[in-house]
């Protein structure tokens, strides 16, 4: 009886707590927000920024755009071909990519580079007292430290997730068409036929913004929150993956069924 | 000098990026076939529609001509009203025919465009008069069954 | 302009319910070292926070060059601090910025002086420190003392007129602890600034500042210049001065008497 009023109680306070993290992590993000004014008047901060998000994500989003795009073909053909459609392949592979895969495997990916990059980059800067060595310097690290990497980050993520479905359709496409010989302007004709630039592209390149946003505020907010020890940091920056790699997941699902519904 | 360098990858990073979309919108996604601008609306009524959707092809002798912009429901005649969008460089007679057609036994539903014979060309806002709904497959089916239930009965009547 | 930099009067400080600082008072003179000492956790530490506006006081009053602390909004806390320095415990360099870089940040972030302004500025700052010579060296290239000098030349790149430092000594040989004390007492007497030394180096404390404050439990225990410390009969101050394991400030935390514990009483 009594262990049972105690898990109770205990559920309870972990409740209340993360509604209390939810709420210092809003006032953080509001607080990012008021503060970006200033980091785009100097904007070479944030270009230092999409430097070490982007550029040093491209490698691993390219690699993998390329084998997703492969697999893919590899497996739509498999099964296009027990129904006689091959050459659907290229409307198969775009669309997943363009609607779903793009955007998702590649946060998913940003999340586990650059995120946790940033998580443990600003709880480091934390736990060195290196942020309460600028505020003692009369300079926000909010503004300072924290709004560049937002922007950056946020900047980057669209770019990445296409440049991953650009790779990704290449990969099918070299699959499909180069190693199994389905018919080129079919693979290509079809996609074209069913891949619209609204509904499909730009819902994608949406979305992906959306997940950057989100996969950014946890990874800042994470490492900001960070207890200042080497092991808090690296608590928090396995707390960054897990949580923006839900995130993203339950983000998508909401942001597909308003997107495409079908009309 | 170090930040030259950094910048020249975040430009490389940048354009790349601008490259991947242009390549989504332009080689992958339909965009630049017809959009806005060069395009006239005429309209059309159809009994029934069948699964046609919005944005589903418009093709005369096989060729897309234009798109569906818009499916309404006609609350007085209780006919499908249905928005075609087709492009300015395509001209059609006044009197032409539309009816919506299946590619292939189980593909998507498209509207084909039957050029008439008349000297005036349709222009924007004009109704076509001559349309031909879907064919649905249950009354397809429904038809035969009921044929063949008509014939039955006559082939096995005793003498 | 008065006399004193720092004018505490009856200060007290609490997180949330736990009293860490109760009735403090103490000013510092302008151009005067003063150091703030006392056995770790006895609230040195906060006390230096609240002097550089990163807490405010619970009560009492607390005057920063005749500024009063506790009714700042941020705006004018941060036009305060540009003129202040402080230097932290392991000196808190920035590990993606190069030494140069670092020194000159608080120019670049305050001013728009020219670059070569800057660079002039900051190669003074380094030679001040010795260290003119490593301006290009990353922070992770750097020996503790040597970071630590780095961000002495830091905290004065601005020219504040009060410098902080939290545990300058901690963690450095005997050399670096020396250079360290003398950099200190050359910089306030050259620069005519004030500053602050949390420590609990008693003996490098001694050799170089003009008067020290005890903290003790919240309050302050004992105070005075070097040379009536040294002097003092107080056990507190005997026992600190000199290192010794009995006194005032037991060696064991209070614990159940040590037979029971191990039961041997029975």
């Amino acid at each position: 009886m009594n262990g049972l009023l105690d898990s109770l109680r205990g559920i309870g306070a972990r409740v209340i707590d993360s509604i209390w993290r939810m709420g210092v992590a809003t006032r953080f993000f509001l607080m990012i927000l008021l503060q970006s004014g200033q980091s785009f008047r100097r904007f070479h901060l944030i270009i230092r920024e999409i430097y070490s998000a982007g550029v040093l994500s491209l490698i691993i989003i390219l690699v993998s755009g390329l084998f997703v795009g492969m697999v893919l073909g590899l497996q739509g053909y498999e099964t296009l071909q027990t129904y006689g459609s091959e050459e659907a392949l290229g409307v198969l592979v775009a669309l997943s990519l363009v609607r779903e895969l793009g955007p998702v495997v590649a946060a998913l990916l940003f999340a586990s580079r650059a995120g946790s990059a940033i998580t443990a980059e600003i709880g480091l800067m934390k736990a060195t007292e290196q942020l309460a060595a600028m505020e003692m310097m009369a300079v926000d690290p909010v503004a300072r430290v924290v709004a560049p990497r937002f922007w950056g980050a946020v900047i980057s993520m669209p770019i990445l997730a296409a440049l991953f479905s650009a790779m990704g359709i290449l990969g099918g496409y070299l699959v499909g068409v180069v190693l199994i010989g389905v018919d080129e302007g079919a693979f290509w004709s079809q996609m074209q036929a069913a891949v619209d630039f609204r509904e499909d592209v730009l819902n994608g390149v949406l979305k992906s913004v959306v997940f950057g946003v989100a996969v950014t505020a946890i990874a800042l907010f994470e490492g900001y929150d960070a207890p200042p020890t080497a092991e808090g940091v690296s608590r928090a920056t396995t707390r960054t993956v897990v949580t923006s790699s839900l995130a993203i997941l339950a983000l998508d699902f909401i942001l597909t069924a308003f997107m495409f519904r079908g009309v | 000098m170090q930040r030259a360098t950094l910048d020249l990858w975040v430009g490389i990073f940048v354009v790349a990026g601008i490259a991947a979309i242009l390549f989504l919108a332009l080689r992958v996604g339909n965009m630049g076939s017809f959009d806005s601008a060069s395009t006239y609306t005429v309209k059309a009524s159809f009994d029934n529609i069948g699964g046609l959707k919005a944005r589903a092809p418009i093709k005369s002798a096989g060729v897309v001509v234009g798109r569906v912009s818009e499916i309404g429901f006609d609350s007085t005649m209780y006919e499908a009203s249905v928005s075609l969008k087709l492009d300015t460089r395509y001209k059609f007679p006044k009197d032409s025919s539309a009816s919506i057609m299946t590619s292939g036994l189980l593909g998507e539903q498209y509207i084909a465009l039957e050029a008439g014979g008349e000297e005036k060309m349709l222009e924007e806002g004009d109704a076509l008069k001559l349309t031909q709904g879907a064919v649905v497959l249950e009354n397809l089916i429904g038809q035969f069954l009921f044929n063949k239930s008509e014939e039955a009965p006559k082939a096995t009547e005793p003498k | 302009m008065s006399d004193n930099l720092i004018e505490i009067h009856d200060l007290s400080f609490a997180y949330g319910k736990r009293l860490v600082l109760k009735g403090i008072d103490l000013t510092a003179r302008r151009g005067q070292v003063i150091a703030i000492m006392g056995i770790s956790g006895g609230g040195k530490t906060t006390l230096l926070r609240l002097i550089g506006g990163s807490l405010k006081p619970t009560s009492g009053v607390l005057k920063v060059d005749g500024v009063d602390m506790s009714g700042l909004d941020r705006d004018a806390l941060y036009q305060l601090r540009r003129r202040m320095g402080m230097l932290f415990q392991f000196g808190a360099l920035f590990t993606d910025m190069s030494v140069f870089d670092n020194v000159a940040f608080p120019l670049r972030e305050h001013s728009d002086l020219p670059e070569e302004m800057v660079r002039d500025l900051v190669l003074m700052k380094l030679n001040a420190v010795g260290l003119r010579g490593a301006h290009d060296l990353m922070p992770s290239e750097l020996s503790g003392g040597m970071a630590r000098r780095v961000a002495l030349a830091r905290a004065i790149a601005l020219e504040p007129s009060l410098i902080l430092y939290d545990e300058p000594f901690a963690g450095l040989d005997p050399i670096s602890l020396g250079v360290t004390g003398n950099l200190i007492r050359r910089l306030t007497d050259t620069l005519g600034v004030t500053s602050i030394v949390v420590t609990h180096d008693i003996q490098e404390s001694l050799r170089m500042v003009d008067y020290v404050y005890f903290v003790s439990e919240g309050v302050i225990a004992a105070q005075g210049t070097p040379d009536e410390l040294r002097a003092s009969t107080e056990p507190f101050v005997h026992q600190f001065v000199h290192g010794e394991e009995n006194g005032p400030v037991p060696f064991h935390y209070p614990a159940p008497p040590y037979a029971d514990e191990l039961e041997l009483a029975a």
